[in-house]
């Protein structure tokens, strides 16, 4: 991709968010959110982050094909497991990728 | 200044992802330059990460802009919550704040106005402080990760922390059935979407969470009052 391209990219999506954060504090008393799309904005960093994760996790290749012995599911599974319980963001990616390595190195 | 102390210990979470980000986007390629412009346009963590990681896929540019965007539209709910405690301001105040509202910043200063906590001429200062704070930590975390990015080798397989990262953005969120609901369709969607054309698999998949989300949250409800239901929404929050 070019840099002009990358550049575009960074432009759009960086207009676009400040728009986002913007726009109440700018629009305020003329238009009010409606109850529904807030209630449905509480859960799309779940489901996106969600539909980010698990794809990246189970298709190592970034091509769509499962693989068979992948290290990556049972490092994600005890990377979840130290999430949940410590809710620590250092030892989350500390020991997701010791485990990674650990396994690629049973595997090899 | 208050604020700036108030945000401290809430660095430690954002430092590694910011060394991550900063990382990452050196081994894919990236000039520095090109790294930390795009860290200063974006100011968004999370939509950084997915921007990386679709480049990294070679995702369509459209793909990328609108999923960075999908992940960022919390942002319009966090303004519309700040917006009776800011609106008042000149724009030189709103515009600069606004670019700096972070996940953060926000979760730490919607609690004191709602408390009433923070209020009179200055609470808006406090508000900056923490932006502010949040801001340069980012900032600095992703440099020091550009400075570090090429001194890694490929063998480590540092292109598994992304997806590591957002497991440790996503599972401490999961706090009631509703959001698991959201997340586990979402990412079931996906894994099985992913052969759709131009990415399209993880928008259908995030509406799919998303809608998920509502529906369980409204089938729980049904038993309940309707106090309930709004005391529910206020925890959500």
């Amino acid at each position: 991709m070019s840099d002009l391209m990358l550049w575009g990219i960074f432009l759009a999506a960086g207009l676009g968010t400040f728009a986002m954060r913007v726009s109440f504090i700018e629009l305020y008393g003329r238009w009010r959110m409606p109850a529904l799309l807030s209630r449905a904005l509480i859960y799309v960093p779940a489901s996106v982050l969600a539909a980010l994760v698990l794809p990246a996790v189970v298709y190592p290749n970034g091509q769509g094909a499962f693989v068979l012995n992948n290290p990556q599911i049972p490092a994600a599974i005890i990377a979840t497991f130290v999430a949940w319980k410590t809710r620590n963001t250092l030892l989350t990616l500390g020991l997701g990728m010791a485990a990674l390595w650990a396994f690629k190195f049973i595997g090899a | 200044m208050q604020g700036v102390r108030t945000l401290m210990p809430l660095t430690p979470g954002v430092i590694p992802f910011g060394l991550v980000t900063g990382v990452m986007a050196i081994e894919m390629g990236m000039s520095p330059t090109t790294a930390m412009g795009m860290t200063l346009i974006f100011y968004s963590g999370s939509a950084q990460m997915v921007a990386l990681q679709l480049l990294h896929s070679g995702a369509l540019p459209l793909a990328i802009v609108l999923t960075a965007l999908i992940i960022n539209l919390r942002f319009v709910m966090y303004s519309a919550s700040l917006a009776p405690h800011l609106h008042h301001l000149p724009r030189r105040w709103t515009w600069p704040v606004s670019y700096m509202l972070s996940d953060q910043s926000y979760a730490l200063c919607t609690l004191r106005f709602a408390s009433g906590e923070l209020t009179g001429p200055f609470a808006h200062w406090f508000y900056a402080g923490t932006a502010f704070a949040m801001w340069l930590a980012w900032q600095l975390s992703v440099l020091a990760g550009v400075c570090l990015g090429a001194s890694i080798p490929d063998t480590w397989s540092l292109s598994f922390a992304i997806p590591l990262s957002f497991l440790a953005l996503l599972i401490p969120g999961l706090r009631n059935v509703p959001s698991l609901a959201a997340a586990t369709v979402g990412g079931l969607i996906a894994v099985l979407a992913v052969k759709m054309p131009y990415n399209l698999g993880l928008v259908t998949a995030s509406i799919g969470g998303v809608v998920a989300g509502v529906v369980t949250e409204s089938l729980r409800k049904k038993p309940a009052s309707h106090e309930c239901a709004s005391a529910a929404e206020g925890d959500a929050q």
